[in-house]
């Protein structure tokens, strides 16, 4: 038997003729993609950065390639559960030891562009979330829940990370809607286009970094700095994220694709 | 970026200027001697046995064949007698020409043939100062005795680092030293600071108060990040004279994250930055480029432990790279300082230098074209003791 089986035929033969898009989710991974920053009593975020050790030159004449460097957490990054101290005693919570089963989960995308081009601390509750699911529909288990707040199309601007004299300011979760996704829907994790899961002001939310805490505390992951979800339906599209295999890892860069049937 | 400011304006057909450099064969004797021009001392050798002061340097007295000490000594000197050379053989003189030397009765003892300001002539006191030349020998240069001369002699300016005019970049420019190293260079008439902010920035600092300046434009630059030295130099677009490295990372304790940034700053950015640097600073008539340096990189320091590391990586490497732009005749200043008096030194009782002050020295070594420059007690003192007793100082420092 030399064909595929008819499942994965399908998809292969979806995908050739486009019937099943596939939609980049990464940023391009450069020295000037802004990282996290910290409060400066805490330990930095390193950038990416790039040497070339050889360009087909004398240290390798047919050869191009690169040394690089960066923090676990730059450019489109993935956070296992080990990341936070809420998930340190998760099973299988670094990224060596994700299961190949949660690399490939379908995502609900949910749109909060319009609010936070609005407001630039939006806080997405519980009551928002429920207000969505009554206009679009119930939010299924197991699934990505991606934040669109088309935060990417401030890539390159000092409006990405916005950092302000107060600290930095951008959308996110407050503690009510993570516990309502992660444990009323049982979602997989969190994407954003932001640079971290929480919102800028998250620190001095009453409970503080509530994304990071909840997500990861129940064993579940995070997507930062995707791009392109505006290019995804609300439902119907599958992620595919594959952290590197870094032992003991908190977290990889990583390229991040959806899958969306129909043209 | 808004407008650049007037340049020179050039005939864009002209063949590139090539530079030389005077020329460089010298005793060891008048090395010992250039080694101390460096730090702008004026010193002749004095006999240990009959008292003699002698000038050129030599191996021994003349006199009694004693022992010679290098020791300080009176700048004042009467101009004797002068000449004005019109024609020569040496490639560098020969771009210079008319050039007036001098010879001078030193107060010191020894008479002495000198480069001359053109404000001096026979019978005219003098202070002498040994000056380092384009290729980093020491020179007898005499200028009017008292008050300050006059920055424009072209004679003078080929022994210094003119700023007026010049276009000038500074690596990192956030900090307090950055800022006012820009702020000094700009009420010395720099024509031209490039101001570098290093990422990540705030939506304020595009209305930062430097960038309100004339004559100086703020340039994202980061010199951990080859890609964006590179990119800043190629927005500098034209001519590049002086290039201020004031980056640094400052961190007390054992953190190897810490370390790593101390390194990859001080070390691995001086190598990005001077690198990028040198093809532009090479070509012009008077480049140079000056790096601010911690006191400690000269014997380590307890506490500092990995900043003084770092530190003494980067001292040695801004001694290779004096030695590669010296045939280029490109200047290679050392600016050394102890504590600042800003948040990097927050937990260092004074004294401290304040950042105003360290400004002020940088222009300073510039107009004297001094190689090294200690600023305040700190790090003179530190400079004192270790070119005494370098065992000594270490074990001080670290005990």
């Amino acid at each position: 038997m030399t064909a595929l089986d008819p499942t994965l035929a399908g998809l292969i033969a979806g995908i050739a003729t486009q019937r099943i898009r596939t939609v980049d989710l990464t940023n391009i991974l450069s020295p000037d993609f802004p990282v996290i920053v910290l409060p400066a009593e805490f330990g930095q975020c390193e950038p990416f950065r790039m040497e070339t050790v050889s360009r087909y030159d004398g240290n390798g004449p047919a050869w191009y390639w690169n040394n690089i460097s960066m923090n676990e957490h730059t450019g489109t990054h993935f956070d296992a559960p080990a990341h936070w101290i809420t998930g340190r005693d998760v099973p299988n919570g670094t990224v060596d030891a994700v299961s190949p089963a949660d690399f490939i989960h379908p995502a609900v995308v949910i749109d909060i562009s319009n609010e936070a081009a609005a407001d630039e601390d939006f806080i997405v509750t519980r009551a928002f979330l429920e207000a969505w699911e009554a206009s679009h529909g119930p939010i299924p288990p197991r699934h990505w829940i991606l934040l669109r707040s088309d935060w990417s199309k401030r890539v390159g601007t000092l409006s990405y990370l916005n950092l302000k004299d107060d600290g930095a300011h951008s959308p996110g979760p407050d503690a009510g809607a993570m516990r309502f996704l992660v444990l009323e829907r049982d979602c997989v994790g969190l994407g954003v286009e932001t640079v971290g899961t929480d919102a800028g002001q998250a620190a001095h939310f009453n409970e503080p970094l509530p994304a990071h805490s909840i997500l990861h505390g129940n064993g579940r992951f995070g997507l930062q700095c995707l791009t392109n979800l505006d290019q995804l339906p609300a439902f119907g599209s599958v992620i595919v994220a594959m952290p590197l295999k870094i032992r003991g890892g908190s977290g990889s860069p990583l390229r991040v694709m959806a899958l969306v049937a129909g043209h | 970026m808004s407008q650049h400011p007037p340049r020179d304006k050039r005939d864009p057909l002209a063949r590139r200027k090539d530079r030389h450099v005077p020329p460089g064969l010298r005793s060891s004797a008048m090395h010992a001697m250039s080694a101390r021009a460096a730090a702008g001392c004026f010193v002749l050798q004095a006999c240990q046995d009959c008292g003699a002061v002698t000038y050129p340097p030599r191996d021994a007295c003349p006199r009694c064949w004693g022992e010679l000490l290098w020791q300080d000594q009176a700048r004042g000197a009467l101009v004797l007698c002068e000449t004005t050379i019109r024609a020569t053989t040496d490639l560098y003189f020969r771009d210079h020409l008319p050039w007036r030397m001098g010879k001078l009765a030193l107060d010191a003892g020894p008479t002495a043939l000198a480069h001359l300001h053109a404000d001096l002539k026979p019978g005219d006191r003098a202070d002498m100062h040994l000056m380092l030349d384009k290729g980093g020998n020491a020179a007898l240069f005499a200028l009017p005795a008292g008050g300050r001369p006059d920055m424009d002699d072209h004679q003078w300016r080929e022994f210094t680092v003119p700023v007026k005019d010049r276009i000038v970049l500074v690596s990192d420019a956030r900090s307090a030293i950055g800022r006012a190293v820009v702020k000094a260079l700009h009420s010395a008439g720099a024509g031209l600071i490039f101001a570098g902010m290093a990422p990540p920035s705030r939506a304020a600092d595009l209305t930062d108060e430097l960038s309100g300046l004339d004559r100086v434009q703020t340039l994202p630059f980061d010199i951990t990040d080859s890609s964006l030295v590179a990119e800043g130099i190629s927005k500098i677009a034209g001519p590049l004279d002086i290039v201020i490295n004031t980056a640094r990372f400052v961190r007390g304790g054992r953190n190897l994250v810490d370390q790593k940034r101390m390194m990859d700053i001080a070390v691995l950015g001086f190598m990005r930055l001077s690198a990028a640097c040198a093809p532009l600073l090479a070509g012009r008539p008077a480049g140079a480029f000056v790096d601010l340096v911690s006191i400690q990189a000269l014997a380590g320091e307890a506490g500092f432990a990995g900043y003084a590391a770092a530190e003494a990586a980067r001292l040695s490497l801004l001694h290779s790279f004096r030695h590669d732009m010296r045939a280029q005749g490109v200047r290679v200043l050392s600016i050394f300082s102890g504590p600042s008096d800003d948040e990097d030194h927050q937990s260092v009782p004074p004294p401290k230098v304040a950042p105003s002050r360290l400004a002020r020295e940088v222009v300073e070594a510039l107009h004297m074209g001094r190689e090294t420059t200690c600023v305040g007690e700190v790090a003179s003192d530190a400079m004192e003791r270790w070119l005494a007793d370098p065992a000594l100082f270490v074990r001080e420092k670290n005990l």
